[in-house]
């Protein structure tokens, strides 16, 4: 796998992806600028975390007029497989390439600290490492990661098995003491209904090198490194 | 324009206004609901071109339909 990390104005999160991918999976990365309107050959791209465009207007709305996003929703949309984490995820959103938005935390609060998801879905090229049901720890940063979806959107999303994760406990099940943002039914990720593009909130790639004390987001990377 | 929360979006940002007015005394605010108000100079000169113009901004940018509706005001200048 060739990977392709996007680096928006205000990313934050774009080294530590590049440093996961390089030395997890030994995979080439490629760091590619908002200004692109090419991409280079890559097979996956991922869509960092941070605070693109300053957060104005609303939270990945102005990274979408970027112009490697055209390019990025080409090769969305050609079946090429993208990882939306945190502002990647809300970026997404916001280019209506996964359904529902991510509203201001239900506290109001920006949220810093780790929190169990469990893996609802292994069926995907992200997630084929983990078990089903397999609850792991992973850190969330955010102030907007109350993932609203309407009542049709959520029919549609379980009838296509579209939540990749929710958060949990350490046992797996899920409750409103669990859910740390108020997402509707605890949602902490999703795919497209063709499995190509997962947003998710929290942060794999901060849990991915045994330096840091946590690999339970290596699998994400690893099972995304071992498709063709 | 005045983009606004659909009906139903919960909007824990104007419930934490409606309780800081209740702090303040002024009681029997039923709802609150933050939005955004955006004043725009447009070259257009005709009212029935920019219309469409409007909306075509407030659907592709200014709101998100997800979520969000919008009105808006023509104003000659």
């Amino acid at each position: 796998m060739r990977f392709g990390v996007i680096v928006f104005p205000g990313s934050n999160c774009d080294s530590d992806c590049r440093y996961v991918l390089e030395k997890m999976t030994g995979a080439p990365v490629f760091m590619i600028a908002h200004k692109e309107e090419k991409l280079p050959p890559v097979d996956a791209l991922i869509l960092p975390g941070g605070f693109s465009y300053g957060d104005y207007l609303r939270t990945g709305a102005i990274a979408c007029t970027a112009p490697v996003m055209k390019a990025v929703i080409a090769f969305a949309k050609n079946g090429g497989r993208v990882l939306g984490i945190c502002n990647g995820f809300q970026i997404l959103t916001e280019a209506r390439l996964l359904p529902g938005i991510l509203l201001r935390n239900k506290s109001l609060k920006f949220i810093c600290r780790s929190v169990h998801i469990t893996c609802e879905n292994n069926n995907t090229s992200f997630t084929s490492l983990y078990q089903k049901g397999e609850a792991v720890s992973m850190p969330i940063a955010h102030g907007e990661g109350n993932y609203y979806i309407d009542e049709a959107g959520l029919a549609s999303l379980k009838e296509n098995n579209q939540i990749v994760f929710r958060y949990s406990n350490v046992s797996g099940s899920f409750s409103d003491e669990t859910n740390p943002n108020g997402s509707v039914e605890s949602i902490a990720g999703i795919c497209n209904k063709e499995g190509n593009i997962l947003g998710m909130m929290p942060h794999p790639e901060r849990v991915s090198d045994p330096i840091l004390g946590a690999v339970d987001g290596l699998k994400l990377f690893l099972s995304l490194n071992k498709e063709k | 324009m005045y983009v606004t929360l659909k009906d139903g979006i919960h909007d824990p940002q104007g419930k934490a206004v409606k309780d800081a007015l209740s702090v303040l005394g002024f009681n029997g605010v039923e709802q609150v609901r933050v939005g955004k108000y955006f004043e725009l100079d447009i070259a257009e000169t005709s009212l029935e071109t920019a219309g469409p113009l409007v909306n075509g901004m407030c659907d592709q940018l200014l709101a998100n339909t997800v979520i969000e509706k919008y009105r808006y005001e023509l104003i000659e200048k």
